[in-house]
């Protein structure tokens, strides 16, 4: 399996294809459709954003709350293409890797090329398996959204798979 | 004569029976996935159905929801007619102990008002189905339904002349449609017949048969074979990326309908498929 290590470079996710089973360690943070709403919001209107998005890997999810001793609950990954309006603003701010689940429209493929990304599938309903990976989460803006609040994850050997790669070869059939 | 039965007893049923629903997968399941896995030829696909399969001990072992959207919750209750329920509303012992499970059990809150998107913070209400049934028992089913997958039901108002082949071409379509999207491999409900809101109550109520058991009509039995085998040859596969695995299984069911109608509708379940019951 490949490993990679986030935030990543451009010509470490240049390397990758479609259908690769990867490992990635490093920071994920998470946002949803509330979110993802507010950053947009933010970008319009010429505001800072709460983390720095140049390299940013962002993760659609929104985990169940922790229980004691763990840093975070269930956490798999929430339909991606909800996202789809909102992606190609954030991939040209500097975002380049997302992770989710399902498929993408045709103008995030088009930014992701423009822009040198990969978007990541991780496995739907495995929140259990995918929570083990997560080995701190901390809760950076937005806490007023709940689940959909963005936290930042650090995660280890947290299993993906190439869904759509930079050049915008994708697994999902049309 | 009439028993008693405590509302309060319920509302604990309902309250544990969400948790271990959400926690434990069921023995079909695990069975269903397992087989799955092991028919699988592509690597994609055979990965993600090891982690799913991994997915369910690992919920287990931690006591975490094997799915981060522990769904609405639909809660099915066929009470016995000589049965005298005491102590309080009935609605709302459901609710407190669907408001407890997502408190005590760690659940995830996302429930809310349709257009203002104000979550009630608890997973109430319940989606309660209620029936009346001979005898003096209540049976109780908990159900908790993710969106991801209940996003991508449908219900179609056939023709009485688009016959048996629409019927089937629409269940194809349906999940044609949803590709990756219901976190396949799916189950699928299907009612067919009776009115919109009746056939649509049937295609959930096929979500609860148990995997590996087929329509007691074997020309029903036939047609969710042949269904399993077109949408499998769809390819979609696990997660939409590819492969063998994209249905565990059709269950079909049918009502009389009207000499004018036709209606199908097919509920999307994910591999999340949680349901958990028991007698009081
Ligand atoms: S569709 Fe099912 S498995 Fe997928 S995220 Fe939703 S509840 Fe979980």
């Amino acid at each position: 399996m490949i490993q990679l290590s986030l935030p990543a470079s451009r010509g470490e996710l240049a390397k990758l294809r479609a259908g690769d089973a990867v490992l990635l360690s490093g920071f994920l943070y998470t946002a949803r459709d509330a979110a993802h709403k507010r950053l947009v919001g933010l970008l319009g209107e010429g505001k800072p954003l709460p983390f720095e998005l140049r390299g940013a890997a962002i993760y659609y999810a929104g985990p169940s709350p922790a229980p004691e001793g763990l840093p975070i609950g269930s956490c798999g990954p929430t339909t991606s293409a909800r996202m789809d309006a909102y992606a190609p603003a954030l991939l040209r701010q500097g975002h380049n890797v997302m992770v989710g689940k399902g498929p993408r429209g045709a103008e995030v493929v088009e930014a992701m090329k423009e822009t040198c990304s990969v978007y990541f599938a991780a496995t739907g309903g495995a929140g259990a398996l995918l929570a083990m990976r997560v080995k701190a989460a901390e809760t950076i803006c937005f806490e007023d959204l709940g689940t959909e609040a963005i936290r930042r994850l650090t995660v280890e050997a947290f299993p993906v798979i190439v869904a759509i790669d930079a050049e915008g070869n994708s697994l999902f059939s049309a | 004569m009439t028993r008693e039965l405590n509302v309060a007893l319920i509302e604990q049923a309902v309250r544990d029976l969400y948790i271990e629903a959400c926690i434990h997968a069921s023995p079909d399941l695990r069975a269903a996935v397992r087989a799955a896995h092991a028919r699988e030829s592509k690597p994609v696909a055979q990965e993600v159905l090891g982690q799913i399969l991994q997915n369910m001990d690992l919920a287990t072992e931690n006591g975490l929801p094997s799915c981060q959207d522990t769904g609405l919750c639909v809660v099915f209750l066929d009470l016995g007619q000589d049965l005298h329920l005491i102590g309080g509303d009935l609605n709302d012992a459901v609710n407190r102990g669907v408001a407890r499970a997502c408190l005590e059990g760690r659940l995830r809150a996302s429930s809310l008002t349709p257009l203002t998107r104000q979550n009630t913070g608890n997973n109430t209400p319940a989606v309660l189905h209620l029936r009346i049934v001979p005898g003096d028992g209540a049976h109780l089913t908990v159900a908790p339904k993710g969106f991801g997958s209940e996003n991508m039901s449908r219900l179609k108002m056939l023709n009485p002349s688009d016959g048996e082949e629409g019927v089937k071409d629409f269940i194809v379509e349906t999940m044609r449609l949803a590709g990756g999207k219901p976190c396949p491999p799916v189950i699928l409900g299907v009612g067919i017949g009776g009115t919109a809101e009746s056939c649509a109550l049937l295609a959930k109520r096929m979500l609860l048969r148990p995997l590996g058991q087929r329509a007691e009509d074997p020309r029903l039995a036939r047609m969710e074979e042949e269904l399993l085998e077109r949408i499998n040859a769809l390819q979609i596969g696990p997660m939409g990326l590819g492969g063998d695995t994209t249905a565990l299984a059709v269950h079909i069911a049918e009502l009389p309908t009207h000499i004018a109608g036709l209606p199908a509708m097919v509920n999307m379940q994910c591999h999340a498929s949680r349901h958990r019951e028991m007698t009081l």
